[in-house]
């Protein structure tokens, strides 16, 4: 039977609309609303699922970030998650570090499958899932729209959306899987889980105790909203269509 | 008779007899109470927010898309009750004993208003099955409870109050619906009318006339009657102004006999069950109400920024930013006197003063943030394919059931009196 370490991240809610902070350094978070990152749902939803047929025996959840973390943890506890690891950090790390605190708490845990989101709607990096695996040394089934175990305990076949359509292809575990949109719908917590789920526990470990080696070889310079979209034009003919698209150099 | 309504609806014990079932300081309408005076917090638990944000997830997923379609066709929203119910956000506040969640009245508030925010018809579709419940959970036996109580948690089933008649709301002591003991049984007969849920009910809780020369506080019985029982006879569905989802009945009772076992507490204590109910459910109402406003808010606030004249946006014309700011008052204010008066009885105290104010209130706000909103909206505001005519249909209603905003004056006044005296 399988163990699944699903991660989540807590992001600033897909319908806030983001302003730049005065020091163009990142963007507005005082007082804005925080959710679970889209993609990590799906993820969560994926792994419960999988429980719920019978393939999963326990679904970890995981997440790095600051002590407000641990509601995102409890959402994904109310959505199915048994339990929950929160390494707690107020710092913003990169995809690579990110993947590093994930493949020290795989190696402690000894999950055969890790299904994260494809990217967090923040950075839209999409680079933790595929740096995991690299550094597990696991194969990966990345933007995964569709997951059948072919053998439990042993094979997946996953369906994958690139840009030439679809990719199937098949994993053995233990393996790292990303979700895509068209994976599934998450579920809406229920109102009894999520009492329930204030008694699932959640164990806090702070960043410099998880012992890895982390560098920032990032270094933000400049956040700026994009340019503002200058009016369009309206042509009264087809042909002034034409001619004005051939005039930009379009045609 | 309204003299005696307010008496039993001030915080005067005397006039009261105190049940001693669910409301004693003992064992609290809520699951949870604070013990130690901590102060003040105007902050949600974590668990509360959550709660807030599930059912405002769904109130924007479910309901709101499909508000319009039922409020056009009347059609009874039994899909999304359904989908409501799967997730706990209907029966909340049936006790763990008999399958629920047991939720005091904040934790309702919080999903009534996110609820009443995508639709009020819909919103008081699932808010009957709280009215109907609450005086079984205040007064029923153990096997009342268990049968009446635990089906609306085995399935997606309604339940309603039936006490309002043709020829009395405000004045329910001049019910004339009679209940005759005859052996081991009860006969009853009477025609009830604005039952909400009505036609889609399993079951009604019912009061009744039992004795007619005693004074109000003596002289109703209450009953839990079972749709399928003879005699009972549903009339058709009624349409009304607003809240068009909702299912508003009469229902008329002939020679419908009740057995004595589904008798809700003590004979001539009817009155007083029926009315305790509203402790708990004016807050809900309330809390209904403001979320009917907010929609409002939100609809105008949002058309404001995007509708122009005279070179700029609506917004920034002070006439409308102020309906804007007005509209802001009312709503932050009507909530918090909501939340108090929620908060009183799950503290496990008599909130009926507080459960008026709040009532009174939120219902004016309502009605004034839509008229408002339809008013922001201007000659748009005026037409079906804006979504703001129908909250001004819609919030009409709740200045007058649950108690009009005549009973609820009364109630406080009679309070402020009975406090000076």
């Amino acid at each position: 039977m399988v163990k699944v370490l699903v991660g989540v991240k807590r992001v600033v809610d897909y319908a806030v609309k983001i302003r730049v902070r005065p020091d163009k350094l990142g963007v507005e978070t005082a007082n804005v609303k925080f959710s679970m990152n889209p993609f990590d749902e799906i993820a969560v939803e994926e792994a419960v699922r999988m429980k719920e047929k019978g393939y999963v025996k326990e679904i970890i959840g995981l997440s790095v970030g600051p002590k407000q973390s641990q509601e995102t943890l409890r959402t994904a506890m109310a959505m199915g998650v048994d339990r929950s690891i929160h390494v707690e950090t107020d710092k913003d790390l990169v995809p690579l570090s990110v993947a590093k605190v994930f493949k020290a708490i795989v190696d402690k845990e000894k999950p055969n499958l890790v299904i994260l989101g494809k990217q967090a709607i923040d950075d839209d990096s999409n680079q933790t899932a595929q740096m995991l695996a690299a550094l597990l040394g696991w194969p990966q089934a990345v933007f995964a729209s569709k997951v059948e175990v072919i053998e439990a305990d042993g094979k997946l076949k996953v369906t994958r959306e690139v840009d030439g359509g679809l990719e199937v292809i098949q994993v053995n575990l233990p393996a790292v899987v990303s979700a895509d949109l068209r994976l599934n719908e998450p579920r809406f917590a229920t109102l009894p889980n999520i009492m329930k789920a204030k008694k699932k526990p959640i164990v806090t470990i702070p960043l410099p105790e998880v012992g890895v080696q982390l560098k920032d070889h990032l270094e933000v310079l400049k956040v700026v909203e994009p340019p503002v979209r200058p009016p369009g034009i309206k042509v009264e003919s087809v042909d002034e269509l034409v001619k004005k698209l051939k005039e930009k150099g379009l045609l | 008779m309204l003299h005696r309504l307010a008496r039993y609806s001030s915080s005067h014990q005397r006039s009261v007899p105190r049940l001693n079932s669910s409301y004693s300081s003992k064992r609290n309408f809520s699951a949870s109470t604070t013990q130690e005076h901590t102060g003040v917090s105007f902050d949600l638990s974590p668990q509360q927010l959550e709660f807030q944000q599930l059912a405002r997830k769904f109130a924007q997923e479910e309901i709101v898309p499909k508000a319009a379609h039922h409020d056009r066709t009347g059609e009874y929203p039994q899909e999304i009750f359904k989908k409501a119910w799967e997730l706990g956000l209907a029966n909340t506040h049936v006790p763990p004993a008999y399958g629920g969640l047991g939720l005091g009245v904040f934790d309702g508030a919080l999903i009534s208003e996110e609820i009443c925010y995508g639709c009020s018809g819909i919103g008081t579709a699932l808010e009957g099955n709280g009215l109907a419940s609450a005086p079984v959970i205040i007064a029923g036996t153990e096997e009342q409870k268990k049968k009446y109580l635990g089906p609306l948690i085995e399935s997606p089933i309604q339940a309603a109050y039936c006490v309002t008649e043709p020829g009395a709301g405000s004045d329910v002591a001049g019910l004339k619906t009679k209940a005759v003991k005859k052996g081991d049984k009860w006969v009853v007969n009477g025609q009830k009318m604005w039952i909400t849920n009505g036609g889609v009910a399993n079951w009604y809780f019912l009061l009744a006339r039992t004795d007619d020369t005693a004074p109000a506080s003596k002289g109703f019985t209450a009953f839990i009657v079972e749709r399928e029982t003879p005699g009972i006879t549903v009339g058709r569905k009624e349409l009304n102004m607003g809240q068009r989802a909702s299912d508003t009945r009469g229902i008329t009772f002939e020679d419908v006999v009740i057995p004595d076992a589904n008798r809700l507490g003590e004979v001539g204590k009817g009155f007083v069950i029926a009315m305790k109910a509203f402790d708990v459910t004016r807050p809900l109402v309330g809390a209904g109400a403001v979320g009917l406003a907010r929609r409002a808010h939100e609809e105008a606030a949002k058309y404001a920024m995007e509708r122009k004249t005279m070179g700029k946006a609506i917004a920034e014309h002070q006439a409308v930013s102020f309906i804007l700011a007005d509209m802001a008052i009312g709503i932050e204010s009507a909530r918090l006197a909501v939340w108090k008066a929620c908060k009183e009885i799950d503290l496990g105290r008599r909130n009926t003063y507080y459960a008026a104010i709040a009532k009174a209130l939120a219902a004016d706000v309502a009605n004034k943030c839509a008229t408002d909103a339809v008013q922001v909206f201007g000659g748009n505001g005026f037409n079906s394919e804006y979504p703001v005519e129908k909250l001004m249909r819609d919030a009409k209603i709740y200045q007058i059931y649950e108690g009009t905003a005549q009973i609820q004056r009364l109630i406080i006044s009679r309070h402020i009196l009975d406090n000076l005296k």
